[in-house]
């Protein structure tokens, strides 16, 4: 087997229960080095992959590998150099934390209890190892979970939700770890809500929606897919947006709170410095913005496409293509300032 | 979160192949993992206090039953290693069955509720191998409670009423060292129809997924074939009930020794344990775990 395989690599993955399809012919290609953000809103059929990925469920169809090796054939071979949780890390809450690293060292075999001090002090938990797991908080469990995963010194790490239930000072704990971690060569698929917390550390991502990847790919791809945006201030806003829009090349412009927003390629925004210049029009800013990936992600799984637009929720601090989305509605952007929750 | 160690932790990615742990690795940290647990002493309290409770209300009420029905309860304060035999007779017919289908109906189906067997299958341990383990365990588990009750039993028989020797079911004096080897000889007899019904709280341990519906199912079920072996007209069927085997054990306390009702327990029970560990084996083995 090489060490070169793809560490997750899934081909028409689908999972049925009687009549609800939960993943629906899923493909996925996560690369060695990668940090993969795995998206999609609740009962998209995330956990479910994951679950299928580790062997804990069946495929109805379809086949997902792990550095070549299917866990349905492979069993527990499959796993190796794999380590991670799908939803909350569990635990036996009547033995200790030390007592619980011990148990699954035990069952990872390969020296992995000589490592139990090491992780323990990864997650900051030495100081609470003889303490009995039961009476750990929900982010002590989380940290656990990560030192349990570490224990099999994995090549790849999947991780559901590793943030969920955690302060803000605990969310950015585990957002360094993570990125550490990748910086030592670890390949991480993170399944995840918080979509900063993906924007900051992954650098591929996959979308799903109602079971169907829907996006696949490098994260700057999709924010280049979904639309340069460009904000322009200037000296005349009124006639600048009538310029605007009659330059050719350029699309969904609109006026938006501070100035105008329009969607146009590079050597069309040339043009059109031109064509202000010419109509004695003073160009005060002239920002290129990529969409960010929560106006993108709810394009994606809410709206009607990429590219469209429609449909999308501008969140809080809209950006250009958030703007430029209201625009393309109705041609006046009007980012929304409602924070935004992912359900 | 330290940064310090954790390159030293994560940066040695595993190359070569893991060298997995074996099934007694696995047997021995589910045994750890029962001795942690306080319900496990709830089954064995159980069937330490009884035959502690026979003895002192048989000494409290002084009473030598010379004209019991059976051979051992006549003997009663003659020798006491007629305690541990009376004491099998009693808890074989439903106490020791109830007290092995509180571990076996749980052992699977805790883990899966509780979200704990999704963390031990993401180790490097195959599905098989955690299914033989758990069911080793159970097992080990009703051995425990038939050797402790059986060990309570005579040592609180022999300090009440002396190391005598007694007479067997066949009336045939047998020394006190002969008769405490064929005690413990009979309770490990008595381990080969007690395993069957194991074997059964198992597969519905891992089929129902539920701890309470799997002890009660496997209780159901004992409770089911002494309803059977009840039914006028049934009696062809009762030899080859799992309840009918449950005293076969006493063949051993005859003299000449009858084995004949020892093996066929042994085949029978066979028949109710082998096809359900099967079935509980294949369940386990192709299952989704979506608990916890």
């Amino acid at each position: 087997m090489s060490d070169e395989a793809q560490p997750v690599r899934a081909r028409g993955l689908v999972k049925r229960y009687d009549e609800v399809l939960a993943v629906d012919h899923i493909d996925l290609n996560v690369h060695v080095g990668d940090v993969y953000g795995f998206l999609g809103p609740n009962g998209a059929g995330k956990t479910t992959t994951l679950r299928m990925a580790l062997g804990l469920i069946v495929p109805t169809e379809g086949v997902v590998e792990l550095f070549g090796r299917d866990p349905m054939r492979h069993g527990a071979r499959a796993l190796e150099g794999v380590a991670g949780f799908v939803e909350a890390p569990r635990f036996y809450p009547y033995l200790t934390a030390r007592k619980n690293l011990e148990l699954l060292a035990a069952l990872d075999g390969d020296g992995a209890c000589t490592r139990i001090d090491e992780v323990l002090a990864v997650v900051e938990l030495s100081a609470r190892a003889k303490h009995k797991v039961g009476g750990y908080s929900h982010g002590m469990r989380q940290r656990l979970g990560i030192a349990a995963a570490l224990l099999r010194r994995p090549r790849l790490l999947i991780l559901d939700e590793p943030a969920t239930g955690l302060d803000p000072a605990g969310m950015r704990d585990m957002r360094e770890l993570i990125s550490r971690l990748a910086e030592q060569g670890i390949t991480v698929l993170l399944s995840s809500h918080q979509l900063p917390e993906v924007q900051d550390l992954c650098d591929r991502v996959a979308i799903v929606d109602r079971g169907r990847v829907v996006y696949e790919g490098a994260l700057t791809d999709l924010r280049r897919q979904g639309g340069a945006g460009y904000r322009l201030r200037t000296t005349d806003d009124q006639r600048a947006l009538a310029i605007v829009r009659a330059q050719a090349g350029v699309e969904h412009a609109g006026s938006g709170e501070h100035g105008v927003v329009f969607q146009a390629q590079e050597h069309d925004v040339g043009e059109l410095s031109l064509a202000l210049a010419a109509a004695g029009i003073g160009i005060l800013a002239l920002t290129p913005e990529l969409a960010t990936l929560e106006d993108l992600f709810f394009r994606l799984t809410e709206g009607g496409g990429l590219h469209d637009g429609a449909g999308g929720a501008p969140s809080a601090g809209a950006s250009v293509a958030g703007a430029i989305a209201a625009a393309g509605r109705d041609g006046t952007a009007t980012p929304a300032a409602h924070a935004l929750e992912l359900g | 979160m330290s940064s310090a160690a954790v390159g030293a932790s994560a940066a040695a990615a595993s190359r070569g192949h893991t060298r997995r742990p074996s099934t007694l690795t696995i047997y021995r940290w589910e045994l750890r993992k029962l001795v942690s647990q306080k319900r496990t002493y709830l089954g064995l309290g159980l069937i330490v206090i009884l035959p502690l409770f026979f003895v002192v209300f048989q000494n409290v009420h002084q009473r030598h039953d010379r004209g019991a029905e059976n051979i051992f309860a006549a003997q009663i304060t003659q020798s006491g290693l007629a305690t541990p035999v009376l004491m099998l007779l009693f808890l074989s017919v439903f106490m020791l069955p109830l007290v092995a289908a509180l571990v076996s109906g749980d052992v699977v189906a805790n883990e899966d509720g509780n979200g704990t067997l999704k963390t031990i299958l993401t180790r490097s341990v195959n599905r098989g191998q955690v299914f033989a383990a758990k069911a080793i365990t159970a097992m080990t588990y009703a051995a425990v409670a038939v050797f402790l009750s059986a060990a309570v039993a005579t040592v609180a028989g022999i300090a009440s009423w002396g190391f005598q020797s007694v007479r067997s079911f066949s009336g045939t004096v047998v020394s006190a060292p002969e008769a405490l080897a064929l005690v413990f000889a009979a309770n490990a007899i008595y381990l080969i129809p007690l395993f069957a019904v194991v074997s059964f709280g198992v597969l519905l341990s891992a089929v129902t997924r539920n701890s309470a519906a799997a002890v009660v199912g496997t209780i159901g079920l004992v409770i089911l074939l002494y309803i059977v072996s009840g039914i006028p007209g049934l009696e062809g069927a009762r030899p080859y009930l799992l309840t009918q085997q449950f005293q076969n054990w006493q063949g051993l306390l005859r003299t000449p020794t009858d084995w004949a009702p020892i093996t066929h327990s042994a085949w029978v029970c066979a028949l109710y344990a082998l096809p359900a560990l099967f079935a509980g084996y294949l369940v386990f083995l192709r299952r989704d775990v979506a608990g916890g």
